[in-house]
């Protein structure tokens, strides 16, 4: 745009001083505004958000080109947390690059660990016990019910009510004391192994998970009893950020956002993996796609995890191993590694080169994250380096929605629209 | 995924593009298919129409490191209805990395072509908004090719100042 065609900041035409000093505020703030002087209104202006704003949940910066309140067109601009993550995995080994799938979704480690050994037990075709495979849906559930926890609180917070991202916080304080104890780390916890698990649940962590289903789903009736005929949270959210299923399909939305415009896909039904086939659960789905559905949907899906969790319990055997017993595909137990030359030896190999999948062998793993479908792509060169991993992460997919949803909207939505979608930008950016 | 529907939607391509299907892999779970890059686009289109993949989930280049063929991109496709999921690959090569766009099939391959622009450098005819989409636009590399190293380039962006005064 050229220079002379915009009201300078250097001549506002009324209030001068004053003109200056919110002009210069809001470039503190990281905004900037530039507005048209070919319309006689001022009407249209364009508006920069981020990358460093907080109700951008991270670093999502966003570009609206504005009409009055209303957003005509908007750009995302991504890549603020981009750490190379793939280029990492190709030069580390398997069990090496586990840790940095924590780091993707942050906010729901435990699920992203899951995705990646099962792509990789499944690219080299292990088979891991059953005990291990109840022990990860039920953190993976936990991981579910944390992780919406913080977008119910950052959503409630971005509609205006502080107090509540305190409780949820509350509740989130018991997962992370549950993962602290079953896992050694509260935020990332790095449980998985290829194969199985680092670890059993102890009969303290059991106890406390037990504890948590039990007392969780009063607290989530109580803050259903808060919301849903909250007058102001129901008008922030009712008929925002609507999308079609026809749109929602077409640009690729993920998990939640798309179940709420009445899509049932979830990786859970879709292609059940782990033991999910064995449990009675729903598909929450909504259809009205707006931000209030989106709302609902999870709502209910915090519910059905804590149903899954009980289940996990009923059907899970009391004792049993946690890991494949055979050096070549999973680590030995510690026991062994102390006390026999065997074991030393193949805790060395697996630290060294760890597994190995067929040469040429490329194949795909997807799990239901809390914030869509998670996958793995891996391609193999008979090495103990993965040639390539693609890592298909749901935020990125939501994100892509975003800029389809916002426009038309108002302006003020923004905000809401941001924390409806409950993007994460380790994932996205990757 | 019901092995019987898959059939019928693998006889339908090999239907469709006859000599220019060009391998069938199908190791794990999913079918990969690799075919003529010449048909990408109208293969693309009878997937969407014919046999239902209407979510395109991923669009993903690798980088094989031949002297020949050098890229391929994957193109993951769902199909709702009959529960399948469907991986069609092309190879691209080294000299004239383009390939046409499938945006205007499913507009969610938008964001996905421009990741693979980003990092392999492969092109995309008649894609909107060819941008890069993590790296700036400044940054003259594709971090994903296997020449490029892992501690990355010295000096191949200008970082910002560390000192708040310094204009």
């Amino acid at each position: 745009m050229d220079f002379e065609q915009k009201i300078s900041r250097n001549k506002p035409t009324f209030f001068k001083e004053h003109q200056e000093a919110i002009y210069k505020s809001l470039e503190d703030k990281h905004a900037t505004i530039e507005i048209d002087k070919s319309d006689p209104l001022a009407t249209r202006m364009t508006l920069n958000m981020g990358p460093q704003h907080p109700a951008t949940h991270g670093v999502l910066r966003v570009l609206m080109e504005l009409d009055g309140e209303m957003i005509t067109k908007c750009r995302l601009d991504t890549g603020y947390l981009h750490r190379g993550i793939e280029k990492m995995a190709e030069n580390k080994t398997y069990q090496e690059f586990m840790p940095y799938t924590d780091r993707m979704d942050y906010l729901s480690p435990y699920s992203n660990n899951v995705a990646f050994c099962m792509a990789v037990e499944r690219i080299t075709h292990i088979t891991i016990p059953e005990r291990a495979s109840y022990i990860r849906m039920i953190c993976c559930e936990l991981a579910r019910i944390s992780s919406h926890l913080l977008w119910l609180g950052t959503l409630v917070m971005d509609a205006g009510a502080i107090s509540y991202f305190i409780w949820t916080f509350r509740e989130r304080e018991k997962i992370y004391d549950i993962f602290d104890e079953v896992a050694g780390h509260r935020f990332t916890v790095s449980h998985s192994r290829i194969g199985g698990l680092t670890s059993d649940l102890t009969p303290t962590s059991i106890e406390k998970i037990r504890k948590f289903v039990r007392k969780f789903p009063d607290e989530l009736k109580g803050w259903h009893k808060l919301l849903d005929r909250n007058r102001i949270f129901v008008e922030r959210n009712e008929g925002i950020g609507t999308i079609g299923h026809e749109d929602a399909i077409d640009t690729g939305l993920a998990g939640p956002s798309l179940r709420a415009t009445g899509i049932a896909y979830d990786i859970r039904k879709f292609e059940p993996y782990l033991h999910y086939d064995q449990i009675d659960f729903e598909v929450p789905t909504r259809t009205e796609g707006d931000n209030l559905a989106r709302y609902y949907c999870r709502m209910e899906e915090m519910a059905e995890s804590i149903r899954i969790i009980e289940q996990c319990f009923r059907k899970m055997p009391q004792k049993g191993p946690i890991r494949v017993d055979d050096a070549k595909k999973s680590y030995p137990s510690k026991d062994e590694v102390y006390y026999s030359m065997e074991g030393l030896i193949h805790d060395f190999m697996m630290t060294d080169t760890g597994v190995c999948p067929p040469a040429g062998a490329e194949s795909y793993h997807a799990i239901e994250a809390p914030k869509g479908e998670l996958g793995f792509y891996i391609q193999s060169d008979g090495t103990g380096h993965p040639w390539r991993l693609k890592i298909k992460s749901p935020s990125f997919s939501n994100l892509q929605g975003l800029e389809t949803i916002l426009d038309g909207e108002m302006i003020a939505d923004t905000v809401v629209i941001i924390g409806g979608m409950d993007p994460v930008m380790g994932d996205s950016d990757k | 995924m019901s092995s019987k529907i898959k059939n019928t939607s693998l006889n339908g391509i090999q239907e469709f593009l006859g000599d220019d299907l060009l391998e069938v892999y199908e190791e794990y779970c999913y079918p990969l298919l690799r075919i003529n890059r010449n048909r990408l686009h109208e293969t693309c289109r009878f997937m969407k129409d014919k046999l239902h993949f209407i979510y395109l989930n991923d669009v993903f280049g690798a980088d094989r490191f031949t002297s020949e063929d050098r890229f391929e991109v994957f193109y993951h496709m769902i199909s709702l209805r009959d529960q399948q999921r469907f991986f069609l690959k092309v190879y691209v090569d080294e000299e004239q990395p383009v390939l046409p766009t499938v945006t205007d099939i499913w507009k969610s391959a938008n964001w996905n072509e421009r990741e693979v622009y980003d990092m392999f450098g492969i092109r995309f005819n008649g894609h909107p908004d060819l941008r890069r989409i993590f790296l700036p636009e400044d940054f003259k590399y594709f971090p994903l090719r296997k020449e490029f190293p892992l501690l990355g380039v010295p000096g191949s962006l200008e970082l910002p100042n560390t000192t708040p005064d310094h204009d």
